[in-house]
């Protein structure tokens, strides 16, 4: 952060890091749309205590705090994190948030004496483990032909990648699972696997962030550019384009905004982020402010079907 | 601790007398397991409250919305003087962000269409992201001295001092005395809104008022155990307690024992046992009584529902065979 005090644009640091912010965003919201359409946005916020134990384990098992396997046991932990959720929920008929409450908080308790009692041989901090800060992601490059791109970018490309083949590849799919699991599964669909499939890249998804761009940028943008889209659309193709575009464009204001909107004030720059976040805040209440709007132009018809619905 | 016994007098010295037994007549111990007690009651009582209304994982939305408060109030308090972190202060922001948070929350359910689990996911990232921007300004100006701001919410464990069991305890029995008393109209509004709204009772004050008392028990329980805990206490005992009961008020009798049963065993085990830190182990303990209510659960407990089915099916089957 005191790299960019100055206020001054640097590509070769603010490119990156705008770079990673939008790689974040659209990969959290393209997923994040079936979230809050499912009724389970704060999943990755849960995933984001939860994971604490799967670090422990990762830890305790390979004895180093190299990244690999405490991605993999996060990763695990946010699956199983997911799954128990909704195992409580169908087969415990807990409510929806209740039984995600219950989950991570128990899968954190269950991390934080795992750490404490690790800790007297080596020092296990949650907070240095896991959580990267986006300021940092020009720091650590991969040489790749020519080119000296950074770990974080080619790890949330890859993400973005499969997150895209998956909404892409399975959107009919998708929909139908989405808005009518019954009938999914009486036409032959998994809607149990399919959503099996979106919990993991879910979770993946937000444990990569959490290493790179840290929690807060991924719990945003699963929830926030989603339900702004879906203000101002019945359409869910639309919805997940609109949506993207959102999350794209609260990175790079974010981040504009963390260098430059301080320095009217005298300050420095101030958490890239926070800011990418109050900025998807920023889209979601100018869409609310326009959704009324946009009823009273004759699509009331629509508005009232999507709102009576469940 | 005087205050603290003159308002539970019975409670507290049968709880200190029953500690002295125990073997447990350290006085920091003690404070540690009266506020646990007293904190697991309180959000026991209110969390039922949380969990029928559907917005079990308003703890964790509001304890996130409470960041940008603390950093006003940092900005203030060393603007005027040099009482940026005092503890009132600080409550205070916390206190008025958590409001804001739920008036916001409320807001976005009346004015758009969005869910309750995206408001709820809204008003936490937003305000926690603002947050973040806020202590990002106030370490400039605060320095070293704003360091360990944010611990304020993320809580510390096992070190719950005189002062924060003062602060739980004047929160904490109001709080119950506020369940008693409004239990009708809030079960009301959880159950049946349209019939509360044509009964002409105020649904948006009853609403802040129930979001208020959450409010307040958070933040002093945030400070003195951490964020995890809280949401914890808020939402495991009352999903426990639904399995044992249809009735709301033998439902918040009975989450505010399993909080406050949690809160003693768990604080007085990580007394004990010094590498137990005391908010995880109060978690574990609540959550292993949540899972011998999943399974023995008298109403919706699976053991239960198990053994409905099979008695439909036998009553089906004698049917059939008659």
């Amino acid at each position: 952060m005191t790299l960019l005090a100055s206020g001054d644009w640097l590509w070769a640091l603010d490119g990156w890091i705008v770079v990673a912010g939008i790689l974040c965003a659209v990969s959290a919201a393209l997923v994040g749309n079936f979230l809050v359409l499912r009724r389970e946005s704060l999943l990755g916020d849960a995933i984001s205590h939860a994971v604490l134990p799967g670090l422990a384990v990762a830890f305790l098992i390979t004895g180093s705090r190299h990244s690999l396997p405490m991605f993999v046991g996060a990763a695990v932990v946010g699956v199983l994190c997911a799954s128990l959720t909704q195992w409580l929920r169908d087969s415990g008929k807990v409510d929806e948030g209740a039984s995600m409450g219950v989950v991570f908080t128990t899968l954190f308790a269950l991390g934080l004496v795992l750490i404490v009692k690790a800790a007297d041989r080596v020092d296990l901090d949650p907070g240095c483990v896991l959580y990267g800060a986006i300021e940092l992601t020009p720091l650590d490059t991969v040489r790749l032909g020519a080119f000296d791109i950074p770990r974080v970018v080619l790890v949330l490309s890859t993400v973005l990648v499969l997150n895209l083949v998956f909404v892409v590849g399975f959107f009919k799919e998708l929909r139908l699972t989405t808005f009518d699991p019954g009938l999914a599964d009486t036409l032959g669909f998994r809607s149990r696997w399919l959503h099996h499939a979106l919990m993991v890249l879910v979770a993946v998804t937000a444990v990569a962030s959490f290493e790179s761009v840290g929690n807060i940028l991924v719990v945003a943008m699963f929830i926030v550019p989603p339900a702004t889209a879906r203000l101002l659309t019945d359409s869910l193709g639309r919805m997940v384009w609109l949506s993207s575009g959102f999350a794209a464009a609260a990175a790079v204001l974010g981040h504009w905004a963390a260098i430059t909107v301080p320095g009217w004030f005298g300050f420095g720059s101030t958490t890239t982020a926070g800011m990418m976040a109050v900025m998807t805040g920023c889209f979601f209440f100018l869409a609310m402010g326009l959704a009324p709007w946009r009823r009273r132009m004759g699509r009331r018809t629509s508005d009232q079907v999507a709102d009576s619905a469940p | 601790m005087t205050h603290i016994s003159l308002a539970v007098p019975e409670i507290g010295s049968s709880l200190l007398a029953a500690m002295g037994r125990l073997g447990l007549g350290d006085h920091n111990t003690r404070v540690v397991v009266f506020a646990s007690v007293l904190l697991g009651l309180a959000s026991g009582g209110v969390g039922v409250f949380t969990l029928l209304r559907r917005r079990a994982l308003i703890g964790d939305a509001l304890s996130h919305a409470m960041l940008p408060g603390i950093g006003v109030a940092f900005l203030i308090g060393s603007t005027f003087g040099d009482f940026g972190k005092n503890l009132l202060l600080l409550l205070t922001g916390a206190l008025a962000s958590g409001l804001l948070g739920v008036f916001t929350i409320l807001g976005i359910r009346r004015w758009s269409r969005t869910q309750e689990d995206a408001a709820l996911g809204i008003v936490l990232s937003v305000f926690f992201g603002l947050g973040l921007v806020l202590l990002g300004l106030v370490q400039q100006i605060g320095g070293g001295h704003a360091a360990g701001l944010e611990s304020f919410i993320y809580g510390k464990t096992a070190s719950i001092t005189i002062r924060d069991a003062f602060w739980i305890a004047a929160i904490s029995v109001p709080a119950l005395a506020l369940v008693l008393v409004l239990m009708k109209e809030w079960s009301l509004v959880c159950f049946d809104e349209v019939q509360a709204r044509v009964g002409g009772l105020p649904i948006g004050m009853v609403d802040v008022v129930m979001m208020g008392a959450v409010v307040a028990v958070l933040v002093v329980g945030l400070q003195a155990v951490g964020v995890i805990l809280m949401i914890a206490l808020l939402v495991i005992p009352a999903a426990a307690a639904r399995f044992w009961t249809q009735r709301v008020s033998t439902m918040v009798l009975i989450s505010a024992l399993i909080g406050g049963l949690s809160g003693m065993v768990g604080s007085l085990v990580s007394a004990v046992a010094e590498d137990w830190p005391s908010g995880a182990t109060i978690v574990l303990v609540a959550a292993s009584i949540f899972g011998f209510s999943l399974f023995a659960g008298t109403r919706r407990g699976l053991f239960a529902r198990y053994r409905e089915r099979q008695s439909a099916r036998r009553q089906a089957i004698g049917e059939v065979n008659a």
